[in-house]
């Protein structure tokens, strides 16, 4: 068999033979890890977008009706506007293109010690797909009547009908970008499995693989089997936009409530989709750092697993007070809290990773002990939501929109920093200072505790999600709710503030940084053989051969506190 | 820079890379179609008088000619197959390219379906099982436009020169699987009613 | 996969053929001998439905190879397949109940179906399959099988709809 996949394949590609120019190398480039910065970069660039938007409708909200600096009064159907596609660019275009993506992109290749994905001009295409839907979806915003601003979960009726949403062009663009996004994600997806399936190092077997790795392939998975119904719904609610079809219209015998199901099928599973990768950032970046074997890696691998299968089944809680019959609320309720145990299994396993470890309080790992706290504010508070009897009062109030945020944050924001902070040396071959990164730390999570904790109080006090102007409901215009309105704009403003350190430390350090050497670190697994930055094929003429776990740190005999995969036994 | 992707060779499961991903295509294929008539199903349970009134205007005769076509099309890519697996590529060509004629019948006859019953007044807009009958056949019919025009390259371009043999059985796998979902859509939009 | 022995093809088809018209005739042979009830509905889902599983299975198993591959492959598409049941059975525990307690629907089932018998019988004889014009479905079939007694019934549905 093996001899006939060999012959089958690996004869159709054409490699230039001449020094790359400028587009072949950074543009139009199939190499993994250019891919990668890609999408890193494209998602930061929408991060800002997303971040300044949040900004906007955050000042309407603290100081209603006043003019915002860099961008004037705001509408009420701007904002909405700004409100939905904060959402939609931040689940789908940061969220996913940085820690699916581009983490995935990144690290798959050199952490199973291959030269590259397996379809690297699927990858490449993935990329271009990407950025077209990106592009589509900034054009959405500049169309007459303004970029969609139905939320974006996108119901119908209101995101069926333009004399609804107001939204002729807009709608319909934004259900175009996202299909494209998820398209783009598709093929990537396909590609990462495959890889992972297929071109391992000589000598990994399945339980060297690393958490992350496993991770990632596991959400790339969750996310392919999630997201068929949702583009079988997209189309047929871009037909209901465009043409004026009646799937989702209740007087032409459609069920509006049947988007709602083919959205959250994907839309619940999606949640699992980018927590994944987040997990398996900080199991690395915990396990290196706490210079301590990684603890229950068995436990960790099946409780993911057990969570990628139950994400399927928990979907319908997002919909309890939309009519959902009760006795289906009181199975999705069960799922639900059910679902609470591999999550809580595999931050509990990281937190006893931690115990009698000599701990390494680098920036990554400051922010990955933050994303574990974090993370287990936001899914305790989920146990509420998952109830359907309390999911009943305190559906679209602030206190979800706290409580998604509190698990967002710390997967599309802490998560990726610490990402950034742990591998930059690997892409860039320098460090980022720690100073800075530090400061940058303790500014962004102080901070985002600052903007979310007063939203828990006033969701909590009845205060509905989706209201423009909220002197124009007495109950909720009172000074004491009006005052955590503004702390946590201010924590917000002083959030993205503290961003710019980010930024700035960023590309300072591309030039100035400390020089890293190939493992700074000093991690076990196989990225860190490769030299920093990695060249093309990563591993130079001989690729790494397996011969251990992933995370053999600290084992007794050995003269250093770490043992990489890829070291020949010395008894052998 | 004259680097051979290693990656690509390697086939640790003992799937080669390509079928393997067409595998996980078809893998989220079977949820994107599955997502559709799971809708049609649902809406069709609960509209079953009037749907079926509705269902019993399509035309069982051409959909018969058109799972005919399939079918037998996918005998003829199975026979490319076997003869790509022999390295034969004129017999491979001539394979697919009697596949490809099988997939333009079948574009023939639903364009000529399509027409008639626009002609007779059922249109997109005509009522919801119309929506779904033209979107769920229309999703089909550019599949199998897909497939054609894939197989084509694959023909022209691979087997002529003799390279990447392989893709004979990945779009032949593909083929497979566009014929299995019109196995179910001919009885749920043509024979029930 | 050149290691193995291919089923004979042709033989694979030729039972998938005399499948296929198994599963057209089975729901005229019900039209024909005039079946109603239970015994039509079993005929039909086992003739239509049944017999499109087994040529799937047909499909699946020889044209692509399933029986020989990898386990892997099969997993993957038994996955897929299970996961679109969830998705079915979740979905349709709300979907199937759409009656809501506290709303009214707007749209009605009856007139549906009156539109769309109007429709069958505008100008529809030249095309369809001979039969175009019945309502067999179900729980609120009626008991005529012709032409004939279909219009009575319709026009019995429309007068009950004008007393109201």
């Amino acid at each position: 068999m093996a001899e006939v996949a060999h012959a089958e394949v690996g004869h159709d590609d054409h490699h230039d033979h001449h020094e790359p120019s400028f587009w072949s190398k950074y543009v139009f480039s199939t190499d993994h890890k250019m891919i990668a910065m890609q999408y890193m970069f494209t998602g930061m660039a929408m991060a800002l977008i997303g971040g300044f938007f949040a900004y906007v409708f955050r000042m309407q909200l603290a100081f209603p009706g006043a003019s915002i600096p860099f961008w004037g009064t705001l509408s009420p159907a701007a904002y909405n506007s700004l409100v939905t596609n904060h959402g939609t660019i931040m689940i789908f275009w940061v969220a996913m293109p940085v820690l699916i993506a581009a983490m995935g992109n990144f690290l798959i290749p050199l952490m199973i010690g291959c030269d590259d994905m397996v379809f690297p001009r699927v990858n490449r295409l993935s990329y271009q797909i990407f950025l077209i839907s990106a592009i589509v979806l900034i054009i959405s915003f500049f169309v007459p009547g303004g970029g969609f601003g139905g939320a974006w979960t996108a119901y119908p009726p209101l995101s069926a009908k333009a004399q609804y949403n107001a939204t002729p062009f807009g709608a319909p663009l934004w259900l175009i970008a996202v299909t494209l996004e998820i398209v783009a994600f598709l093929l990537g997806g396909i590609n990462f499995i495959t890889t992972v399936m297929n071109a391992r190092a000589k000598g990994m077997r399945m339980y060297d693989i690393p958490i992350i790795v496993w991770m990632i392939v596991i959400a790339s998975i969750l996310f392919m089997c999630s997201v068929g119904p949702l583009i079988a719904g997209a189309v047929m609610l871009l037909f209901d936009q465009t043409l004026g079809t009646g799937f989702f219209d209740g007087a032409a015998g459609g069920d509006p409530v049947l988007w709602q199901h083919l959205f959250w099928f994907f839309g619940h599973p999606e949640v699992y989709v980018v927590l994944l990768p987040a997990m398996g950032i900080v199991g690395e970046i915990t396990c290196t750092f706490a210079r301590k074997k990684l603890f229950a890696y068995k436990l960790i691998l099946y409780s993911t697993i057990g969570l990628g299968i139950l994400s399927f089944f928990v979907w319908a809680h997002h919909q309890f007070i939309s009519g959902v019959d009760p006795r289906a609320a009181y199975l999705f309720t069960t799922t639900t809290l059910l679902i609470s145990i591999p999550v809580a299994i595999v931050l509990f396993a990281y937190i006893a990773t931690l115990y009698g470890g000599s701990i390494r309080f680098t920036t990554a790992m400051l922010f990955a002990l933050a994303f574990t706290g974090e993370f287990l504010l936001g899914g305790v508070t989920g146990i509420w939501l998952g109830s359907s009897g309390v999911d009943v009062y305190l559906h679209d109030t602030y206190f979800v929109l706290a409580h998604f945020h509190y698990t967002f944050v710390p997967i599309a924001i802490i998560a990726t920093f610490a990402a950034v902070y742990y591998w930059y040396p690997k892409m860039f071959g320098r460090k980022m200072n720690e100073t800075w990164g530090k400061i940058h730390f303790w500014g962004t999570t102080v901070s985002f505790n600052g903007i979310f904790i007063p939203l828990f109080i006033l969701g909590a006090g009845g205060q509905h999600r989706r209201i423009y102007n909220f002197q124009h409901y007495p109950d909720l215009a009172g000074a004491d709710m009006q005052d955590m309105r503004v702390f946590a704009t201010l924590s917000l403003i002083v959030m993205l503030a503290f961003q710019v350190i980010f930024i700035v430390n960023f590309f300072v350090s591309l030039k100035r940084g400390e020089k890293a050497g190939n493992n700074p670190w000093k991690a076990n697994t196989l990225e860190w053989v490769a030299t920093s930055p990695a060249p093309h094929g990563n591993f130079g003429p001989v690729m790494p051969e397996v011969y251990r776990g992933p995370y053999e740190y600290s084992v007794e005999g050995r003269e250093e506190d770490y043992w990489p995969q890829n070291e020949k036994p010395s008894d052998s | 820079m004259a680097h051979q992707i290693i990656a690509t060779s390697r086939s640790r499961t003992g799937i080669p890379t390509g079928r393997l991903a067409v595998w996980w295509v078809i893998g989220s294929e079977i949820l994107i179609f599955g997502g559709l008539i799971g809708s049609y199903l649902l809406n069709r349970f609960n509209h079953g008088p009037s749907w079926s009134v509705e269902a019993a205007n399509t035309n069982t005769f051409i959909g018969a000619c058109n799972t005919f076509w399939l079918l037998t099309s996918s005998l003829f890519v199975v026979f490319a197959h076997a003869a790509s697996e022999k390295r034969d590529a004129k017999k491979t060509r001539m394979w697919i390219w009697l596949t490809i004629m099988l997939g333009g019948f079948f574009m023939g006859f639903k364009t000529y379906e399509y027409t008639t019953e626009i002609q007779h007044g059922f249109t997109l807009f005509t009522s919801n099982f119309w929506s779904f009958y033209y979107v769920a056949t229309g999703l089909h019919g550019f599949h199998v436009v897909c497939g054609m025009v894939i197989m084509g390259i694959i023909a022209e371009n691979d087997i002529k020169h003799g390279r990447n043999w392989h893709r004979v059985e990945n779009i032949g796998l593909y083929w497979h699987f566009v014929d299995i979902i019109w196995i179910f859509l001919f009885p749920l939009m043509y024979i029930a009613k | 996969m050149a290691g193995h022995k291919h089923p004979s093809y042709l033989k694979i088809y030729f039972i998938l053929l005399a499948l296929f018209v198994v599963s057209v005739a089975g729901p005229e042979i019900a039209e024909k001998l005039g079946l109603e009830g239970v015994s039509r509905t079993v005929l039909v889902l086992s003739t239509a439905f049944g017999i499109a599983i087994w040529k799937a299975y047909l499909v699946c198993a020889y044209f692509m190879h399933l029986k020989v591959e990898k386990i892997y492959a099969p997993y993957i598409l038994l996955a897929c397949l299970s996961l679109l049941l969830v998705f079915f059975f979740g979905t349709a525990t709300d979907a199937m109940f759409s009656n809501g307690h506290n709303w009214v629907k707007s749209y009605s089932e009856e007139a549906a179906k009156e539109e769309a018998q109007s429709r069958s019988h505008g100008g529809h004889d030249d095309h369809g399959d001979g039969h175009s014009d019945g309502d067999h479905y179900g729980e609120d079939h009626h008991d005529e099988g012709d032409h004939d007694g279909d219009d009575h019934n319709k026009e019995e549905d429309k007068d009950s709809h004008e007393a109201h």
